[in-house]
């Protein structure tokens, strides 16, 4: 074929639209800078080790000192340190010729007769080199291997009890027909439970209705040793905060199942259970590894509940926040862990997202061709809707349990109501941790919604050469644990970009706090607003060109207007992710800042239960105002109105 | 209205390179088209799917790069222009009305584009609205019109801008049978009105022959044949243009001898009389094209055959005959007083005169 000429052109067409090639550009960089290099720098620390050696220099000069530098690669740089460990100089005659020779190549200048006391004098050799030691290293620490073994024994139990719970729910709402309106409100409030609550706040109303002092193990049955802390505790209270997410994913599955298929089987002469088994459940094999997986993932990262609740049962994500913030300041080894944290999830989703995704759209398409006759069937009606509704009314319970924590005088012992935790709280910085979470999570909502608007335009919409990078490192973030990411952004910008002290301003500021929020809210935001583009016939935005457009233009007059809705679900999220996030913020939070998520995990260990309740109360309280707002938004402003007419 | 100067379109040499999905192979979209379009006219791309057409309109609107050659609209040649820089508006197949504007809004954006001065703007499209008959409608939103309505929102949206040319992407094909017929009717009208240059892109054979100043067949990326409608369906150069536009029978011969403008041709031992306009040459094998309308039955004559099929349509009665065994199928027009043969009846075909052509 002859050359083409196509190439040429678009490259052409390409740089005549600036403002495109700009912000290309621009997210390009961003992205590389915010969620990239902080990964990549861990990588680097788990691999670079700086090694420093104080040797006494009487050691040195007897020749009995123990001489390691040198021999593992790198070059050593040697100083002399007094025992103030200022710089000292000394007499080149006075060393011995093999630190003579290092002296000649890297050290600094030395003048004869300068009166020194060898035995209060320090070498010290420092010298960087890569090495993989970090990881034997750690495979052989008794602590990780312990978190690594927990971490995955967790992951399995609470994405195994989250499936099945989830299609339990699936199953009752699309199969069963569930008379009561009741338990159909049930549902649709403990499917929205989670996504407006802080994470952890399961693992509080755990302890407060199931601990030693529990209001139910104590006062009702009258358990006085019952122990909540450690794997038991932790799997519950994440089944209960995931199997949720299965159920709407799950739902949204057997909504596509054509029930023709279904009732061919029931035709052909094959029971319900048989149906089940043979047709129903093999269709959706893939969509329950893809909820197995996304549950696996989730808590694997999940950083704040065995935090709370753990006891002495860690996962990797807090053996790194130990790792950092405990005495031993570990961080080769809390890198290399978060190296092998990130590895656990960065497979599991690209299984998920590559090759479960896939699957699941080959074997469910198309939409189901007319309602399903529901189950009414009183042998599998009553059970199936009690069981539901059971664990319902014990999510709910599990809820409610929070705002008597922070009303009851002293949970355990007096049990009358007062709103002294609440009065204690705004005494007590309340104020201040909740306009800085507001404040904070207000700024990164919008970013990150017009953000990831841009991303889902130019993915779905545009060809240009960094496409595939920008569309994979935005979706990446949702692969890595807040824990990794809050290592990596300290790692890569507490001495500024490559420890070049390049933007190292912002790092202890709002600003890293603002864009990790982003950060994390980035997938959920590009993923929604990718879903919304594809729906949209690609000839409304070549109309809009084909007029005189250019690319900005049309992006603001048509693209953002058509997915409206997604922009604003994707404020909403974002402000609920931040407000509401802990992993990754609590590693980089500084004094300056008092978050709402941290001071409830503060008072929490602290076992100031009273105080962390009216936090989570206030805080549950602004998240669902503003999933409130965020409908009333949609259905008042959304682009879904003018759709609606049409129906009307 | 149409104040501006009209433009032609002119592509030279233009071809285009897919990958085809399946075996990863390359294969020519469009082949080196080279094509001329007078300023004013009306010019219809037309061919089965897959036969370019589509992506020679894409390339002239710029949504797509041409491989080789140059496309020059008026005397600018365009190939590194964006759409937007373009002097082309289209008209979608689906439309592509914006779904929250209002049928204003949407007929004025690209006048605001322009940045054309509100006054301006609200005569324009009032002028507009009028010239596609939908008066009053301004503030209705587009999901509130018929497919109709919302075709000729479309319509006065890429015809306001005034473009050089304005290009149509198979704009009928999502209207019901009626409607498609009675819209062609106006867009025909409406660009005699303004005379905008207008290339057309469509399938649809009774649609290109309604509307075009002139045809172009496309096949496999090529041009198969360019002409106006009645030398298209009178004269095709090809199989596969006869074929493609209307009805056809083919009969093969032998010219036996040539006689000035006319030759003895022999089809099954029979010789018959044609026109031989091209100068066949004595010996050569040929081909008959011959139109359904343009076949007579009757009791005597040098062509003999057997009907095995006779059916009254209404305006015509339809005959498969058999010549040799050959299947021809003819349209006997207005038979009312003439015989109508039976199935089974032997008959004899004559070709009217003037109406048939040799290949």
């Amino acid at each position: 074929m002859k050359k083409r000429q196509s190439a040429a052109l678009e490259r052409k067409k390409f740089f005549a639209d600036p403002v495109m090639v700009v912000t290309i550009c621009l997210l390009t960089a961003l992205l590389a800078l915010f969620i990239l290099y902080p990964l990549a720098m861990l990588l680097l620390d788990s691999v670079y080790v700086r090694e420093t050696n104080m040797i006494p220099l009487d050691t040195v000069i007897a020749g009995t000192a123990e001489m390691t530098y040198g021999d593992a690669g790198g070059h050593p740089t040697v100083e002399i340190l007094d025992n103030k460990g200022k710089p000292a100089t000394i007499a080149v005659d006075s060393l011995n010729t093999s630190f003579g020779y290092l002296f000649a190549k890297n050290g600094r200048m030395l003048k004869e007769g300068n009166e020194i006391d060898p035995a209060n004098t320090y070498v010290k050799v420092a010298r960087n080199y890569l090495s993989f030691d970090a990881f034997p290293r750690i495979f052989k620490d008794y602590t990780f291997n312990r978190a690594f073994y927990n971490t995955l024994l967790l992951g399995m139990i609470t994405s195994f009890g989250s499936v099945i719970i989830g299609l339990l729910f699936a199953y009752v709402d699309c199969y069963v027909d569930v008379r009561s309106r009741a338990v159909k409100r049930m549902f649709d409030v403990v499917s929205t439970l989670p996504v407006v609550s802080p994470p952890f706040v399961l693992s509080l109303s755990m302890i407060l209705l199931f601990g030693r002092g529990g209001l139910i193990t104590r006062e009702l049955l009258g358990i006085y040793d019952s122990d909540v802390y450690g794997l038991g505790g932790i799997a519950i209270v994440q089944t209960l905060t995931f199997f949720p997410v299965c159920y709407m994913m799950l739902k949204g599955l057997l909504k596509n199942i054509d029930p023709s298929m279904e009732e061919a089987a029931r035709n052909m002469g094959a029971s319900r259970m048989k149906v089940f088994t043979t047709v129903t459940l093999p269709l959706m094999l893939p969509g329950l590894g893809n909820a197995f997986l996304v549950t696996f993932i989730e808590s694997v990262a999940d950083f704040a509940n065995p935090m709370m609740i753990g006891g002495s049962y860690d996962t990797l994500a807090t053996t790194i926040y130990l790792r950092i913030t405990g005495g031993s300041y570990d961080i080769t080894g809390a890198a290399a862990m978060a190296v092998v944290l990130l590895a656990i999830t960065l497979v599991l989703f690209l299984i998920q997202k590559y090759y479960l995704e896939a699957k699941t759209a080959a074997t469910l398409t198309g939409k189901a061709s007319r309602a399903r006759a529901l189950i009414d069937d009183r042998s599998v009606r009553v059970p199936l809707t009690a069981l539901c509704s059971l664990l319902s009314a014990f999510v709910i319970m599990m809820y409610i349990a929070i705002p008597f924590g922070a009303l009851f005088k002293l949970w355990g012992r007096d049990y009358s109501l007062s709103l002294k935790w609440f009065q204690q709280l705004f005494r007590d910085d309340g104020f201040k941790a909740f306009t800085d979470s507001f404040v904070l999570s207000l700024i990164a909502s919008p970013i990150t919604a017009l953000l990831s608007m841009i991303i889902s335009y130019l993915v779905v919409k545009k060809k240009f050469k960094t496409k595939g990078f920008i569309e994979f490192v935005s979706m990446l973030a949702m692969a890595v644990p807040g824990t990794v990411l809050g290592v990596g952004f300290i790692r890569g910008f507490a001495g500024g970009v490559f420890r070049t002290g390049f933007m190292q301003g912002i790092y202890g500021t709002g600003v890293i706090l603002v864009i990790v929020f982003v950060v994390r809210s980035l997938p959920v935001g590009t993923r929604s607003g990718i879903s919304a583009l594809r729906q949209i016939d690609k000839s409304i935005e070549e109309s809009a060109y084909d007029l005189g457009a250019g690319s900005a233009k049309v992006f603001m007059s048509v693209t953002l207007p058509l997915i409206k809705d997604s922009f604003l679900s994707g404020l909403v999220t974002t402000f609920v992710r931040s407000i509401t996030a802990i992993s990754a913020i609590i590693l980089l939070v500084t004094p300056r800042y008092l978050l709402i998520t941290c001071r409830i995990n503060e008072f929490a260990e602290k076992g100031a239960y009273g105080v962390a309740c009216a936090y989570a109360t206030i805080l549950i309280i602004i998240t669902y105002s503003a999933i409130v707002l965020m409908n009333f938004m949609i259905r008042h402003f959304g682009t879904s109105k003018a759709v609606r007419l049409k129906e009307e | 209205m149409a104040s501006k100067e009209k433009k032609g379109v002119r592509l030279e040499h233009i071809s285009k390179i897919y990958k085809d999905p399946k075996t990863g192979k390359d294969f020519y979209a469009v082949n080196d088209v080279s094509l001329d379009i007078e300023p004013g006219s009306f010019v219809t791309l037309l061919g089965p799917s897959g036969c370019g057409k589509t992506t020679t309109l894409r390339m002239i609107a710029g949504f797509e790069s041409p491989d080789a050659g140059e496309i020059y609209l008026g005397k600018e040649a365009i190939n590194a222009l964006t759409p937007n820089k373009r002097d082309t508006a289209m008209v979608f197949q689906s439309y592509a009305l914006f779904p929250h504007y209002n049928v204003y809004d949407n007929i004025a954006y690209g006048l605001k584009l322009r940045k054309v001065p509100k006054k301006e703007m609200d005569e324009r499209v009032a002028k507009i609205l009028e010239l596609v008959e939908l008066e009053g409608m301004e503030s209705r939103m587009t999901n509130q019109l018929s497919g109709g309505q919302q075709q000729r929102v479309a319509l006065a949206r890429a015809m306001v801008v005034e473009p050089g040319v304005l290009l149509f992407d198979e704009p009928l094909s999502n209207l019901d049978a009626k409607l498609r017929v009675s819209m062609r009717t106006e867009i025909r009208r409406i660009q005699q009105a303004l005379g905008i240059t207008a290339v057309y892109v469509t399938h649809d054979q009774a649609e290109a022959m309604a509307i075009s100043d002139k045809i172009i067949i496309m096949n496999k990326g090529v041009i198969a044949q360019m002409g106006t409608p009645e030398e298209i369906y009178h004269h095709p150069k090809s199989e596969f243009v006869a074929d493609f536009i209307g009805e056809v029978n083919f009969l093969t011969g032998t010219i036996r001898k040539v006689d000035g403008r006319s030759c003895t041709l022999a089809i099954g031992g029979h010789d018959v009389t044609v026109d031989n306009p091209d100068g066949f040459p004595v010996g050569k094998d040929c081909k008959v094209v011959l139109r359904p309308e343009a076949g007579i039955l009757s009791d005597e004559g040098a062509l003999p055959c057997r009907v095995v099929l006779s059916c009254f349509m209404g305006a015509y009665q339809n005959y498969h005959v058999m010549v040799g065994d050959t299947l021809v199928k003819l349209s006997d027009y207005c038979p009312v007083g003439r015989k109508v043969y039976k199935v089974g009846d032997t008959a004899y075909l004559s070709f009217r005169e003037g109406c048939v052509h040799m290949l």
